[in-house]
């Protein structure tokens, strides 16, 4: 795929998403205290890098993805994507730019998977439009760098979860965006899927130079796959760095709340085991 | 890979174009005096091309003056009230979405009877007074589908259960204040408006609602089909679409008030033709597709297809007396409603 615009931001290895400060707090009524409060979170990624934002349940993750994404107005801080406001731009714009990964994409009516994938193409237009043979293309091309080309044919319905992913990422890629955000993408996947899922994220984010933020709580799947890990706990940051740094075992105890060992493989990458509870 | 195209939507609506003209032709034949279908069809086709101005003269003051205002009524009634459960149905993320389920006919109906029944008070210039009633229908559709979305949420979304019984609800609420307008009615007009909410397209109305009414439906038409890409992208939810560029708020509240506009110009000339916004895209869903850019001019055909032969029926099944229309397309409409229930709870 071309990224002709994008190749300056290579070549200076510019930030491309810069979260700074942010913060963020959610009361379903206004006038009562806020049940959940992010605190002021920054981290910074570059083209070609991937993230993965881990901690357990109910830490701030996936609010951290949704400010990315513009979906949610932080309270206070910015987050600049090639230095704008995500939450500014207008809806169009923002998905030419950012593309998300949902754990589970719900469809009331039965779709073929390439009128799936086609949909990625929808921001890139006017509002009421007919795909062109250019649209086709980028569909069938994202379908193929994602290794799916051979369902284009079926129905999203008779998919396995993990075609199912691809699919949902292929939409993503035919998006063209510069930013590729992820919610928990392997969840309901087997550890094969899962492998390979991350594998062709990898690949690609190094071919296309996607900035990748990936919300996870797959502990050895983020240390083997990121190149940088922010941890989460009780909506607070608590540290950002490669995984070797972060995954210090007295910290991941305290996060996940069970006993676990951590060694370095000799990758340099960290590995994870949780230990029979103590109890 | 074989996306849709303009010329596609274009040669499928030419096809629904004339299986309407062939209904219309023969729905023109029935009724107390007969009519040559031959002729009929001749005479038709030499207006529409414009060789000649006229209908043979001997049934001609009867279709010109009788049967095709009425199944003109008929067309534009049937296609907005078929667009707007399809419109429904996307923004809703509901299939079972539907004017008359939702209870925004009855809304319309209170609305257009308000309006009825405080129009003679206000002492209108007769244009604005005509435009009176389906203004007060497009008032109360609109408050209807804001009470019954918001009635109908749950934790910031929809649920499919809640919404139907919001809209039941709220449905029920309305005809018992229908009931109790119909006696601040004097009663003389208490026949007319029982019938009239049966869901009657006999009732000849002055020329300036007919414009109306055209120019109504062509540009809530219009309106939401703009936005037919979007609505694509709304059936796979809020968050999804938002993620996809759709301007979801924006999306949403034009085709609210474009549909609710919709069903309160039907409603207020027709009264509640119930489950047509139903059934049709049903049917044109098994036909055409999900895809609301054929989908919408689709179920626009079909619906002024099903009801102006449901129109046809109700005057001709127990003729010489007539049936309400609402009640024909009740008693198809019912069933089918609880069998796609059943088969969505299986």
């Amino acid at each position: 795929m071309e990224r002709g615009a994008q190749d300056g931001s290579r070549m200076n290895a510019d930030v491309r998403l810069s979260v700074e400060q942010v913060s963020y707090a959610y009361s379903p009524n206004p006038s009562q205290a806020p049940i959940f409060t992010l605190e002021a979170t920054s981290f910074q990624v570059k083209p070609g890098e991937i993230v993965g934002v881990l901690g357990p349940n109910a830490s701030g993750k996936s609010t951290v993805l949704r400010l990315i994404a513009g979906a949610l107005q932080p309270l206070s801080g910015r987050i600049l994507l090639n230095g704008a406001e995500t939450h500014l731009m207008e809806p169009r714009a923002r998905a030419q730019k950012i593309a998300m990964v949902q754990q589970e994409s719900q469809l009331l009516f039965p779709a073929k998977v390439w009128e799936f994938v086609l949909q990625g193409r929808h921001p890139h237009g006017k509002s009421l439009r007919f795909e062109t043979d250019d649209d086709v293309m980028i569909a069938t091309n994202a379908l193929r760098q994602v290794g799916a080309d051979h369902l284009t044919d079926r129905w999203m319905g008779e998919i396995s979860g993990g075609e199912k992913q691809r699919v949902i990422l292929a939409r993503a890629l035919a998006q063209q965006p510069v930013l590729l955000l992820l919610d928990e993408p392997t969840l309901h996947l087997d550890i094969g899927a899962q492998v390979d899922f991350l594998h062709t994220l990898k690949k690609l984010t190094a071919v296309n130079r996607y900035a990748v933020v990936i919300v996870t709580h797959e502990l050895n799947l983020a240390g083997e796959y990121a190149d940088q890990v922010a941890l989460m706990q009780k909506g607070k940051c608590l540290r950002v760095g490669t995984p070797a740094s972060v995954y210090q075992r007295d910290l991941l105890e305290q996060v996940f709340q069970t006993r676990l060992t951590v060694e370095q493989r000799v990758n340099g990458r960290p590995k994870v085991s949780v230990l029979e509870s103590s109890e | 890979m074989q996306p849709l195209t303009l010329s596609k939507v274009a040669v499928r609506c030419g096809i629904l174009a004339l299986i309407l003209f062939v209904v219309v032709v023969v729905a023109l034949k029935f009724g107390a005096v007969p009519v040559s279908l031959y002729g009929l069809a001749k005479d038709l086709i030499g207006v529409l091309i414009g060789r000649s101005s006229n209908i043979s003269s001997e049934y001609g003051m009867i279709i010109r003056e009788i049967r095709l205002p009425r199944i003109a009524l008929g067309i534009f009634v049937g296609a907005s009230l078929s667009v707007a459960g399809t419109s429904f149905q996307a923004v809703l993320r509901n299939p079972l979405a539907d004017p008359y389920v939702l209870g925004v006919s009855f809304g319309a109906a209170v609305g257009s009877l308000l309006a009825l029944i405080i129009e003679p008070h206000l002492a209108l210039r007769p244009e604005v007074a005509a435009v009176f009633t389906p203004l007060g229908g497009f008032i109360g559709a609109t408050l209807t589908i804001a009470a019954v979305y918001l009635l109908g949420r749950y934790h910031g979304d929809i649920d499919s259960k809640t919404l139907l019984l919001s809209g039941v609800i709220v449905g029920s609420f309305f005809s018992a204040m229908i009931l109790l307008l119909i006696t601040m009615l004097p009663s003389s007009s208490t026949r007319g408006v029982v019938y009239w909410l049966m869901g009657d397209l006999s009732t000849p109305m002055p020329p300036i609602l007919g414009w109306v009414l055209r120019t109504g439906f062509f540009a809530g038409f219009a309106l939401i089909y703009l936005t037919a890409s979007d609505l694509n992208l709304l059936l796979a939810g809020e968050k999804e679409a938002m993620h996809l560029g759709v301007d979801v708020k924006k999306v949403q509240l034009v085709v609210y008030l474009a549909a609710s506009a919709l069903t309160g110009l039907a409603v207020s000339v027709s009264g509640s033709i119930g489950y047509v916004g139903l059934i049709v895209p049903h049917l044109m869903r098994m036909i055409f597709g999900t895809d609301y850019r054929m989908l919408l001019p689709a179920s626009a055909f079909g619906g002024a297809i099903a009801v102006v032969i449901a129109d046809t029926m109700a005057r001709t099944v127990a003729a010489p007396s007539e049936l309400a229309v609402g009640a024909v397309t009740a008693i198809a409409g019912a069933p089918l409603f609880i069998y796609l229930l059943r088969r969505r709870l299986a």
